[in-house]
C-alpha cells in the first residue's frame, strides 16, 4: 500500500525531468556550442562541435563581471550591517510589537518590485525629489558659497551608488527575516549561563548570540547576494546604460540587440555555479536553509 | 535600559521610513494633477481614469491575474498529490526528488528564466520545423530570433501557454514544501482508524488526510499566488507575445513613464493592505475567543 501512494508523485517527477532538468541540460549544451558549430551538425565530428569559445569570449566582459560582484558584495554587506541590528532589536520587543514589525517588513515585498524601484527613480533624478529638497533648504547655495562651485544638483541616479541602494532597498527583508527567526529561537538559558559565568553583554553577544545566529546570517547573505548579482531590472532602471551588470549582459544575449544565446547560456552557467557555491557554503553550516526555502 | 529602548525604536523607525517613503511617494503622486512625480499641482483622479481606459495596461493586469490564478490552482492540486506521494515514498527516492524540487526555488531567477526560454524555443523550433518546414526547419528556427511575435500559418509560438507552464513550474515546489511538513506532523494512526471503521482509502484521504493538511495547502497556495503575481524575470523570458503587468512596467520605464503606474501601484498596495488587515483582525479575534473560552 505504501508503494501505491508513492506513484502519486510520478507525474510530477516526469514534469520535473522535462521542465526543470532538461532546460538546465540545454543551457549546458548551448554554453559549449556556437551557432557556426551547430550549423555544421553531421558534417564535422561531434567532438569538434563542442567548444570553449563562449567562455573565452567572456574575457571581454571582465569589467562587467567585476562590477557585478563588487556591487552585489557591497549591497550584501550594507544589508547585513542594517539588517542584523534590526532583527536583533526586533527580537527583543514584546510579541504583539514583533508581529506588527514583521508585517511591516513583509508588506513592501507585496508591492511589485519594479514599481518600488521606479519610485526611487523619481527620488534620485537630477531634478527629483531629493535634489529639490536640498535646493529648498539652501544646501546648494551653502556649498557654492563655501567652495565657490556652481552646483545645482547632486548626480545620484545612473551611478553605482544608486544601483546598490536599489539592491539594499529591495532585498533588505531577505536579510532581516532569516536572522530574526534564528535569534527568536535562541535558548535563553544559554544567555543566562553566559552571564552567570561573568560575561558582560558585549561578550555575551560576541561569544554566544552571534555565533549561534550564524546560520541565519549565512542564509540572509545568500538570499541577498544571489538576486543582487543576477539582477538586471534594478541596474537598468537606476544605473542607466553605463552600469551594466551580468544580468543585463544575459538579457541582451537573449532578448536584446546583442543576440547570442550561446554566449548567454555560458554566462548563465557561470551564474548557476555561483549559486551552487553559495548553497554548498550555506548547507555546510546547516539549519538556516529551511527559512530560505520558505521565502 | 529605557535609553536603549528609545534608541532601538528610533532605529526601527528610520528603517521603516526607508522602506515606506518610496511607496508613500507613489501613493501621493497618483493623485497628482500634473504629469510628474516631482512637482505637485493639486489633487485629481485623472490618472485613475486614464488607467482604466488604458487597454494595454488593463490587459496586462488581466493576464497577470489569469496566469496567477490558473497556475496557483493547478500547482495546488498537483503539488498536494505529489506531496502525498512523496510522503509514502522511501527516503532513498524521496531525498533526491526533493533536491531537484528545490532547484527552481534556490536558483537565480534569471537562470531559471533563460533555461525555460531555451527549452521552449528549442521545443517550438522542433515542432515548427518538423510540422511546418520539415527537419531542416529546426536549425533555421533556432538561428532566428528567440522572440517571434508574428507566427506564420501553423506555427506555434511563445505566449500565454509557455508563460503558464513556466509559472506552474516555479509554483509547485512551494506547494510541496508547505504541504509535506503538515503530512509529517499528522498522526498516522488516524488513517488506520478511519480504514478500520470501514472507510475506503479514497474516503480516508478525503475525510481525514485533507482536513489535517489543509493549513499547509492554503499557505502553499497563497505563497504560489504571491510568487506568480510578483514575478517579473521568469515571465519576461517566457511570455513571448503575451504580457504581464511587470513586463508592461519594465517596458514603460524604458520608454515613457506615465503616472498611471502610480495609480496601479496604489490600487495594488490598497488591496494587499485591506487583505492583511482582514486576516490579522480575524486571527486576533480568533485568539481572543480562544483565550476567553479557556
Amino acid at each position: 500500500m505504501k508503494n501505491k501512494i508513492a506513484w502519486l508523485s510520478a507525474p510530477y517527477v516526469l514534469w520535473m525531468a522535462l521542465v526543470v532538468v532538461a532546460p538546465i541540460i540545454m543551457v549546458v549544451f548551448y554554453a559549449f556550442t556556437t551557432a557556426e558549430g551547430l550549423a555544421q551538425w553531421g558534417e564535422i565530428p561531434i567532438t569538434e562541435i563542442f567548444t570553449l569559445d563562449n567562455f573565452a569570449r567572456m574575457g571581454t566582459y571582465t569589467v562587467i563581471f567585476a562590477r557585478s560582484f563588487q556591487l552585489a558584495l557591497v549591497a550584501t554587506i550594507v544589508c547585513l550591517l542594517l539588517g542584523y541590528p534590526l532583527a536583533y532589536v526586533m527580537a527583543k520587543e514584546g510579541p504583539g510589537f514583533q508581529r506588527m514589525a514583521m508585517v511591516l517588513i513583509m508588506l513592501p515585498m507585496w508591492v511589485n518590485f519594479l514599481l518600488r524601484t521606479y519610485a526611487w527613480m523619481a527620488i534620485l533624478e537630477n531634478n527629483g525629489i531629493l535634489n529639490n529638497f536640498f535646493e529648498a533648504i539652501g544646501l546648494f547655495d551653502l556649498i557654492n558659497r563655501i567652495f565657490g562651485t556652481d552646483l545645482t544638483y547632486f548626480r545620484m541616479i545612473r551611478t553605482q551608488g544608486a544601483v546598490v541602494l536599489g539592491m539594499v532597498y529591495n532585498y533588505l527583508p531577505f536579510m532581516v527575516l532569516p536572522i530574526y527567526s534564528v535569534i527568536i529561537k535562541l535558548d535563553h538559558s544559554l544567555l543566562e549561563a553566559a552571564r552567570d559565568l561573568g560575561a558582560n553583554s558585549a561578550q555575551v553577544f560576541r561569544k554566544v548570540i552571534f555565533p549561534l545566529s550564524l546560520p541565519g546570517v549565512l542564509s540572509g547573505v545568500t538570499m541577498v547576494f544571489v538576486p543582487s548579482v543576477s539582477t538586471f531590472a534594478i541596474s537598468r532602471m537606476l544605473g542607466g546604460n553605463n552600469q551594466m551588470l551580468l544580468g543585463n549582459l544575459i538579457e541582451q544575449q537573449f532578448l536584446g540587440g546583442a543576440y547570442n544565446p550561446y554566449l548567454g547560456s555560458a554566462i548563465a552557467l557561470v551564474m548557476m555555479i555561483i549559486v551552487i557555491v553559495c548553497m554548498v557554503v550555506m548547507n555546510h553550516f546547516g539549519e538556516g536553509e529551511e527559512q530560505a526555502v520558505m521565502l | 535600559m529605557r535609553r536603549y529602548r528609545i534608541g532601538s525604536r528610533f532605529y526601527m523607525a528610520l528603517i521603516f521610513l526607508f522602506l515606506y517613503a518610496p511607496i508613500l511617494l507613489l501613493v501621493v503622486f497618483s493623485f497628482n494633477d500634473a504629469n510628474s512625480n516631482v512637482v505637485w499641482q493639486g489633487f485629481s483622479l485623472r490618472w485613475y481614469e486614464e488607467l482604466f481606459r488604458d487597454r494595454q495596461i488593463m490587459g496586462a493586469v488581466y493576464n497577470t491575474l489569469l496566469v496567477s490564478v490558473l497556475a496557483t490552482a493547478i500547482s495546488t492540486v498537483v503539488g498536494t498529490f505529489t506531496a502525498v506521494g512523496l510522503f509514502g515514498m522511501r527516503r532513498r527516492w524521496r531525498d533526491p526528488i526533493l533536491t531537484v524540487n528545490n532547484i527552481p526555488i534556490m536558483n537565480a531567477d534569471i537562470v531559471t528564466g533563460v533555461a525555460l526560454c531555451i527549452f521552449f524555443v528549442t521545443v517550438i523550433a522542433g515542432w515548427n520545423g518538423v510540422v511546418v518546414e520539415g527537419w531542416n526547419g529546426f536549425v533555421t528556427y533556432l538561428e532566428e530570433n528567440f522572440r517571434r511575435t508574428l507566427p506564420r500559418m501553423g506555427e506555434v509560438n511563445m505566449g500565454f501557454t509557455t508563460l503558464l507552464l513556466a509559472h506552474i513550474s516555479f509554483d509547485i515546489p512551494y506547494v510541496i514544501l508547505n504541504v509535506l511538513p503538515k503530512l509529517r506532523q499528522m498522526d498516522r494512526s488516524l488513517i488506520d482508524a478511519a480504514q478500520d471503521l470501514g472507510c475506503t482509502w479514497m474516503q480516508a484521504f478525503r475525510k481525514v488526510v485533507i482536513p489535517e493538511i489543509k493549513p499547509g495547502i492554503v499557505s502553499g497556495a497563497l505563497i504560489a499566488f504571491t510568487m506568480s503575481v510578483d514575478d517579473f524575470v521568469i515571465s519576461y523570458f517566457t511570455a513571448g507575445s503575451a504580457s504581464t503587468l511587470s513586463i508592461e512596467i519594465y517596458g514603460m520605464v524604458r520608454k515613457r513613464v506615465s503616472p498611471e503606474l502610480n495609480a496601479v501601484s496604489t490600487l495594488l498596495f490598497g488591496v494587499v493592505l485591506v487583505l492583511l488587515i482582514i486576516i490579522n483582525v480575524r486571527e486576533w479575534r480568533l485568539e481572543k475567543r480562544q483565550t476567553a473560552g479557556t
